[in-house]
């Protein structure tokens, strides 16, 4: 980064100045017959409305999803079009997997800082309860030459070659591409691997869905979350997560079967997170625009690093890739950090980062450092719940915890604040906020 | 060719003669452009190399948007008219020669509306292309004005799509979309506007020669039922006896025998379709030559160059701009705020933002204003994309989030001051400076909730009328502090919304609520003297009102009824006041439609049943008795003309104009009558004025003459 000061790029500064999500919810509930469209459009208005700024204000939207919607594949301009913006508000859609709001919100604030755009929105939406099912390869080919063909013999033909096998559907893909591995099956090896116990697993699971349940309750969360009105009859009004449980326990996480490996395994559905419908969104200026709009920020963008890892190894460590490049470009350590929230794709995943942060070791052989990362204190980590009970719309979680922690830096009125991500295809995200 | 009117090419063959009226927006037939017509028609009869003609518009306006009404002005007797509509028939008449004799096909191009005279000319082409553009449209508006088709449309027309669907658009007026006009045969064909000419002019290419073999009505839409029963009906004088018996029934229901000009197209057509074209054309000249000097048609015309001119007519002496308004909060969500929310988001294209007092109002609100929204989209009025940007348009909220930066305010709360007056109070503190607040009240003065403002100069009522997507007018009323720049926006924003707006002075009930106050209570006293419930709807329906004044009591709430009234009666005296014996009503539970009680019976869905005839024991009252019903009509309609002088004299209406316009279309005042004032004006003050001297002698001081009409008396001045 130029300059001297990190987070200042030719005296530009990114400020985080609002941000709301919906609510999450388990994927085929309340939200099965929405579309991910409508989830960004609506947190989009919603987070317009509440700001205060005119639609023609907004330079620029980055928002992505990872399960894409195949009517509407550019979904940062189906935003845009869709929603009180003119259509002159430039759009792109970005996807990271699991990073992909980390990615769209380092995207927003990339162009702030060049001087590109002064306003933009980023975020994230997905939804799960409607996956694109696509046809077989063998389908598709005679679906192309009927419709190649000039006329009705040619199109009847263009099917004749059709086997039954053709017409089973196919389903997205929920293993690595590369490897074949499902993300459950790498979270079961990095368990196995780093020596993460079941009762260690259950024990984070119940302590994120205790810590979520206590926030809604403290109201952490009233002013991050819209009010949902589900059309087209809109009797439905959902305004808090569903997914968070006040009545689960160590014992009725023990009794839940593991679900990747049957036999010896230890990854629960309870001990992962969930399949899940969200959007969120952030609204990021150039500090020196929002002071003179009058926009108080909430929080500054310090650093952010991404890292990406060998795939067949432990796909989900991306964390403790990412986060070092981070602290370093932020000039900071991990002792520097007030709170830390990490994506809990799997309490597997989580204990496997917080155990290599910790070690001095570890950091020897993968980083090649001297020193650990830092281990990180309990009473910094993840405080108001995570992806296992809040629930991961994909694209939605990395804006949802950089919300979180912006509104966590405006309560104490002062710190830095870490966020990360582990990431399909062995990616890691980090970015460090301050205020 | 020296043609002001026309812009006239020749190639290959084909003329294309596009129509351009000098001097005017929009294309209107008048006898300055006959001229022209005649010399194109001459050029095309008679230049061999022309083979068709291709005619159009020139102008973005539309097609030809019918006759210039303000030429119907300048006719002073029927037979003048008459033979003025003759010229114009036979004019049409060569058009129409042009293919049917010379054998010259005349392909009709049409983008934009084809109104009135435009639809006759477009029926004398032998083929009609149309745009799907939003504003194209075809019909036969002229009832509307109390006058019929002249330039031949009772007559082809029905030729040309048989005589149901042709009844269909004469008698209403309503016009028809692009592919309403395929399918009922209409149009030919339905082209993209960028193509129309060049369709056209290959059209008329493939016709030369082979004229005869036009397509007609789809295949598909020949073989619906509708149209298998209408052909089956129309081709044998029985069927035909049947069709016209039931049409003449449906019209009478619906006219009441108040408005001849429906009658009179109706027998134009079937003396067309019975004696043939040479009566029907003469048929609908003679009748045109009397409707158009008819008073009602006079009054008809009368509200339309009003409405016209309002378009105009800004509210304010000064000349102060309005503020835009791209945000607008909305106030509570029910039916009213709700409809608020729809016209503001679909024909203004706000932003909306609503408030409402729970999550469960706030999704009723939305649900109202997307199956608003979805209704336009299953009339295709809209592309189902824009509907959802609309919807994304409205948001709502249980709290003050998002209100903020909100350019105009439009409180729909309940009737209660305490209630608006303290709204009143949060929203100064959310919105900025300079940001107008209204409220939607029927009846509270605005002054008086406007009383604790910190800022009085930015507050008005803006009194809309249920339901607000459908009933066209928008009461605007300021205080001797509202400042101009407020009621400017107000005025503009609702015109926005596609209202008809008047702005009245504040004061009790303000014009529309007030003059209805004496009236409902008429009925209450008409009811006390022993009239039935039938009695007196049935006299004001046959006056020309849609519904009686019991039955809108009923529909308004005998309790809102009982509460405005007495706000009145605080207000103006003893006047205002019904009979004693109406608590009696409230004291029954009789609320009207909303509890299923009141001068009509409903079942358990609400539907309204005939009238309940316990409502008379309920209120004390014995048997009933035949009152004449002209003095039912007599008592009722000049309590509310009586009241609508009084609103002029003090000032609340700033012109009678605005009077006439406020009861016909937020009240129902009867159109052929043009308003209170323009009735007046027909009836002869003088003729009022003894009226209401006989009824005040008989029924009392609530029928003294407002001093304004005394005065309109002596002086023998008009009002309009």
């Amino acid at each position: 980064m130029a300059g001297t000061q990190p987070g200042v790029v030719y005296g530009r500064r990114v400020a985080i100045v609002d941000g709301l999500r919906t609510p999450f919810v388990k994927s085929g509930k309340e939200f099965k017959d929405v579309s991910t469209l409508e989830l960004g459009s609506a947190v989009v208005t919603e987070l317009l409305a509440r700001s205060g700024l005119d639609g023609d204000q907004v330079d620029r939207v980055v928002y992505g999803t990872v399960v894409h919607d195949v009517a509407s594949p550019n979904i940062a301009r189906e935003i845009v079009l869709a929603c009180d913006m003119p259509q002159s508000v430039d759009a792109y859609s970005v996807t990271r997997a699991c990073a992909t709001s980390a990615q769209s919100f380092v995207d927003g604030a990339q162009s702030i800082l060049l001087g590109d755009a002064d306003i933009v929105i980023t975020g994230g939406a997905d939804s799960l309860s409607k996956p694109p099912i696509t046809y077989s390869d063998g389908f598709v080919d005679a679906l192309m030459d009927a419709n190649a063909a000039k006329d009705v013999p040619g199109k009847v033909k263009a099917f004749a070659a059709l086997r039954p096998k053709d017409l089973a559907p196919r389903p997205p893909a929920i293993a690595e591409r590369s490897t074949g591995v499902t993300m459950g099956d790498s979270a079961e090896l990095m368990a196995k691997d780093n020596g993460i116990t079941r009762q260690a697993q259950d024990e984070f699971a119940l302590r994120s869905h205790q810590k979520a349940v206590e926030a809604w309750e403290k109201g952490i969360y009233d002013d991050e979350v819209m009010a949902f009105h589900v059309g087209p009859d809109y009797r439905v009004t959902v305004d808090r997560d569903t997914i968070p449980r006040a009545d689960t326990s160590l014992e009725k996480l023990a009794e839940l079967k593991p679900v990747f490996d049957r036999k010896y395994g230890s990854v629960t559905a309870g001990n992962s997170s969930p399949l899940t419908d969200g959007a969120s969104a952030l609204l990021l200026m150039d500090t020196k625009v929002a002071h003179k709009l009058g926009f108080v920020p909430k929080a500054f963008l310090r650093s952010w690093g991404f890292a990406a890892l060998d795939p067949n190894w432990q796909l989900l460590m991306g964390p403790s890739f990412a986060t070092p490049i981070a602290l370093d470009k932020a000039g900071l350590t991990l002792g520097d950090i007030d709170v830390i929230d990490m994506h809990e794709a799997f309490a597997a995943q989580v204990l496997s980062n917080t155990q290599a942060f910790a070690s001095d070791e570890w950091a020897k052989k993968r980083l090649g450092r001297d020193k650990a990362i830092g281990k990180i204190p309990d009473d910094k980590f993840n405080l108001y719940g995570g992806s296992i009970s809040l629930g991961h719309p994909f694209a939605a979680t990395g804006a949802r915890q950089i919300l979180t922690m912006a509104n966590e830096l405006v309560r104490r009125d002062t710190g830095t604040a870490l966020v990360t991500q582990c990431a399909a295809g062995g990616i890691g995200a980090a970015v460090v906020l301050e205020r | 060719m020296d043609l002001k009117n026309f812009s006239f090419e020749v190639d290959d063959g084909i003329a294309v003669a596009l129509f351009d009226r000098a001097g005017e927006p929009m294309n209107t037939i008048a006898p300055a452009v006959f001229d022209d017509f005649v010399a194109v028609i001459e050029r095309v009869a008679t230049d061999d190399e022309i083979e068709a003609l291709v005619f159009g518009s020139a102008k973005k306006s539309g097609f030809l948007a019918g006759a210039d009404i303000r030429y119907f002005e300048t006719l002073s007797t029927a037979e003048e008219a008459t033979a003025a509509i003759r010229e114009l028939q036979a004019l049409l008449a060569s058009v129409e020669a042009l293919h049917t004799e010379s054998g010259k096909p005349v392909v009709m191009a049409i983008d934009g509306p084809a109104l009135g005279g435009g639809l006759e000319v477009a029926l004398t082409g032998s083929m009609r292309i149309i745009t799907d553009g939003p504003k194209t449209q075809l019909g036969q508006p002229e009832v509307q004005l109390g006058v019929i088709p002249g330039g031949g449309g009772t007559q082809r027309l029905p030729k040309l799509i048989g005589i149901a669907a042709a009844l269909d658009i004469i008698l209403t007026g309503r016009s028809v979309r692009p592919h309403r006009a395929r399918k009922i045969g209409l149009a030919d064909e339905v082209v993209p506007p960028e193509v129309l000419l060049d369709v056209a002019r290959k059209r008329a290419r493939e016709s030369v020669g082979n004229l005869g073999a036009q397509p007609g009505p789809s295949v598909l839409a020949r073989l619906s039922p509708s149209h298998l029963q209408a052909m089956a009906l129309e081709q044998n004088p029985v069927g035909r006896r049947v069709l016209f018996k039931k049409a003449e029934e449906q019209m009478l229901a619906e006219t009441k025998g108040n408005y001849p000009a429906p009658a009179r197209a109706l027998q134009a057509v079937k003396v067309g379709v019975e004696q043939g074209p040479e009566a029907g054309y003469d048929a609908e000249a003679t009748f045109f030559g009397h409707l158009v000097v008819s008073p009602e048609s006079a009054a008809l015309r009368g509200l339309f160059f009003a409405s016209q001119m309002m378009k105009y007519a800004t509210g304010i002496s000064t000349n102060t701009d309005p503020k835009p308004v791209d945000k607008v909060a909305v106030l509570g969500g029910g039916l009213m705020g709700a409809g608020i929310a729809t016209v503001s988001a679909l024909k203004a294209g706000s932003t909306v933002r609503i408030k409402e007092v729970d999550d469960a109002g706030v999704g009723r609100a939305l649900a109202h204003v997307n199956g608003q929204i979805a209704r336009q989209v299953k009339r295709r009025r809209l592309r189902a994309f824009e509907g959802e940007q609309i919807m994304n348009k409205v948001t709502g909220s249980t709290d003050w989030d998002g209100f903020s930066n909100t350019d105009l305010v439009i409180e729909a709360v309940f009737e209660s001051l305490d209630l608006k007056q303290s709204l009143l109070e949060q929203v100064e503190g959310v919105v900025g400076d300079g940001v107008v607040i209204a409220s939607n009240t029927s009846s509270l003065p605005i002054a008086d909730i406007a009383a604790k403002a910190k800022h009085p100069e930015a507050v008005l009522g803006m009194h809309y009328f249920s339901p607000v997507e459908k009933m066209p007018l928008l009461e605007i009323i300021v205080t001797d502090d509202t400042a101009d720049w407020a009621t400017a926006t107000a005025v503009d924003f609702g015109k926005k919304q596609g209202k008809t707006v008047i702005v009245v002075k504040d004061g009790p009930g303000f014009y529309t609520t007030r003059i209805l106050v004496p009236y409902t209570g008429e009925a209450f006293y008409l009811l006390a003297d022993g009239a039935s419930v039938e009695a007196i709807d049935g006299a004001m329906v046959q006056w020309g009102f849609p519904v009686g004044p019991l039955l809108l009591s009923d529909e308004v709430g005998l309790d809102v009824g009982a509460h405005i009234s007495q706000i009145m009666v605080d207000a103006f005296g003893d006047r205002m006041a019904g009979p004693e014996m109406m608590p009696g009503l409230l004291d029954d539970d009789r609320k009207g439609r909303k509890n299923g009680r009141g001068f009509y019976a409903y079942d358990e869905s609400g539907k309204r049943g005939g009238v309940d005839e316990s409502v008379y024991a309920a209120l004390g009252l014995g048997p009933r008795r035949q009152l004449p019903s002209s003095e039912i009509e007599d008592r009722l309609t000049l309590a509310m003309i009586n009241e609508a002088a009084r609103c002029l004299e003090e000032g609340i209406l700033q012109s009678s104009l605005d009077g006439d316009m406020g009861a016909v279309m937020g009240l129902g005042f009867p159109p052929f009558r043009g308003g209170p004032f323009w009735w007046i004006d027909v009836e002869g003050a003088g003729a009022i004025v003894d009226r209401l001297d006989a009824l005040a002698e008989r029924h009392g001081d609530r029928f003294a003459a407002a001093q304004i009409l005394r005065d309109h008396a002596e002086s023998g001045k008009k009002f309009r």
